[in-house]
């Protein structure tokens, strides 16, 4: 019975012992990459948050300028994000929010929108996808202009019935044998525009510590 | 370790025994990654990488781990080098990093990992283990290379797109349009085109075994008769 106990404790303690050197071993080099790794996640960001917002449209610093949106039905997120806020001399000049289209064909798609002070939509980009390679990932703009469809236009512009695919009635193009896509990009832009539209006073406000400042 | 072994060990990973059309290990990934020649060969590195590390790091301790304990023991060595490399890589080839997103944690689970860990490693030297991981994940990025380069020109009409993920801005001129104005064909680019794609590679490394066997049939007296037995 003992010599069983003491050749288990033997087996776990050599267990342990290189549990805790593999754990040392990850622990090193997290902090050795972990700052490398944010900073190039930020710069990836703002890479696509530039590319939607034109740099004559702010003067702030954009990345810092953020405010947490908590989950809304309209933009289909299930967890907070981060709105960025582009202001120019002060003045509010357009919001990019992240938003989700439930309903691809392959899952959720999810879209980053830069809308304009005046809810003109100043860009979209889908940021991730399963949607089928060569058929519905049109919606890339890699693969194909389509996504800039979607600059400059507005509620003020488009009601309801036109946030559609022309097949549907609507004023979108699309591409034959892929209209699922489409019809859920469209569908989730027009609902972030409507989020925007109900939220847009508190997506300006000024965080409590740019109050202080000013 | 020398020179005929060297040979030995090299030659199994790359051609014998390679994991890719004869072992048929580690397929997930294979058949997942293999839509671009950048793609594969990146994965394939990554894989390379950890299998070398692997069998460096565990064939000096294989005296030292229990036997009953040794499987866990190689599972959380094999998992600490795969998350190693994936944090260099999210820190320092961040664009790569997005493409191959899961698939690198996933190298944990490419059995042919721990089966040359199992099978070698724990049994043989540190340099021949290090360098029968290496020749091995070289034979899968060989592999690697060669369907994503199918799948690549016959599904876009391209080589090398996406390069300037792994080697920065410079390389972005360096993609090569086969075939210009390519509408694309989906069935190579979808799971099914991998499949088709490797079972064509088999077949290829079938039909140049059987050549080679008729050869030395043909030619019975030749003296590199003994190298082949094993074959």
């Amino acid at each position: 019975m003992r010599r069983i106990a003491r050749s288990t404790l033997q087996t776990a303690s050599n267990l342990v012992f290189f549990a805790i050197i593999g754990t040392a071993v990850l622990a090193s080099t997290y902090f050795l990459t972990h700052e490398k790794i944010v900073e190039s996640e930020k710069a990836e960001k703002l890479k696509l948050i530039t590319q939607i917002v034109p740099t004559t449209l702010y003067d702030n610093d954009i990345m810092q300028d953020t405010l947490s949106i908590a989950t809304d039905p309209l933009l289909g997120n299930d967890a907070e994000t981060l709105a960025y806020r582009a202001r120019l001399n002060g003045e509010p000049s357009a919001v990019v929010i992240e938003a989700i289209a439930p309903d691809g064909y392959s899952g959720k798609i999810a879209l980053i929108l830069a809308v304009k002070a005046n809810g003109e939509l100043a860009g979209v980009r889908v940021v991730a996808h399963k949607e089928t390679p060569g058929l519905g990932d049109y919606i890339e703009l890699l693969k194909n202009p389509w996504i800039k469809g979607f600059d400059g236009k507005s509620r003020e512009m488009y009601k309801d019935a036109d946030w559609k695919v022309k097949k549907d009635g609507g004023q979108f193009d699309y591409m034959a044998g892929a209209t699922i896509t489409p019809r859920a990009v469209i569908k989730a832009v027009n609902k972030s525009l409507l989020y925007f539209a109900a939220n847009r006073d508190q997506l300006f406000a000024m965080n409590p510590s740019q109050e202080k400042a000013k | 370790m020398n020179i005929n072994e060297f040979k030995e060990i090299v030659s199994n990973g790359v051609w014998k025994q390679n994991t890719g059309v004869v072992q048929l290990l580690g397929l997930c990934p294979i058949l997942a990654v293999s839509s671009t020649v950048v793609n594969g060969v990146s994965l394939g590195i990554a894989t390379a990488i950890v299998m070398a590390l692997s069998g460096a790091t565990i064939a000096p301790i294989r005296t030292f781990v229990p036997n009953e304990i040794r499987i866990p023991v190689f599972i959380l060595i094999i998992a600490v080098l795969v998350t190693v490399v994936q944090y260099l890589m999210n820190a320092y080839m961040y664009g790569l990093y997005v493409v191959l997103g899961i698939f690198i944690p996933l190298i944990v689970t490419n059995c042919i990992v721990l089966a040359r860990v199992e099978a070698f490693a724990s049994k043989n030297p540190m340099g021949a283990s290090a360098l029968d991981g290496f020749a091995m994940g070289l034979g899968l990025t060989l592999v690697l290379a060669i369907l994503g380069g199918i799948r690549e020109i016959i599904g876009h009409g391209t080589l090398l797109s996406g390069i300037d993920l792994a080697l920065g801005e410079v390389a972005k001129d360096w993609v090569i349009h086969v075939i210009p104005n390519y509408k694309g064909f989906l069935l190579a680019i979808l799971p099914p085109g991998a499949f088709i794609g490797l079972g064509c590679l088999i077949a290829g490394k079938n039909w140049l075994n059987l050549r080679a066997e008729q050869k030395r049939k043909a030619a019975p007296a030749t003296p590199t008769q003994q190298d082949t037995v094993t074959a």
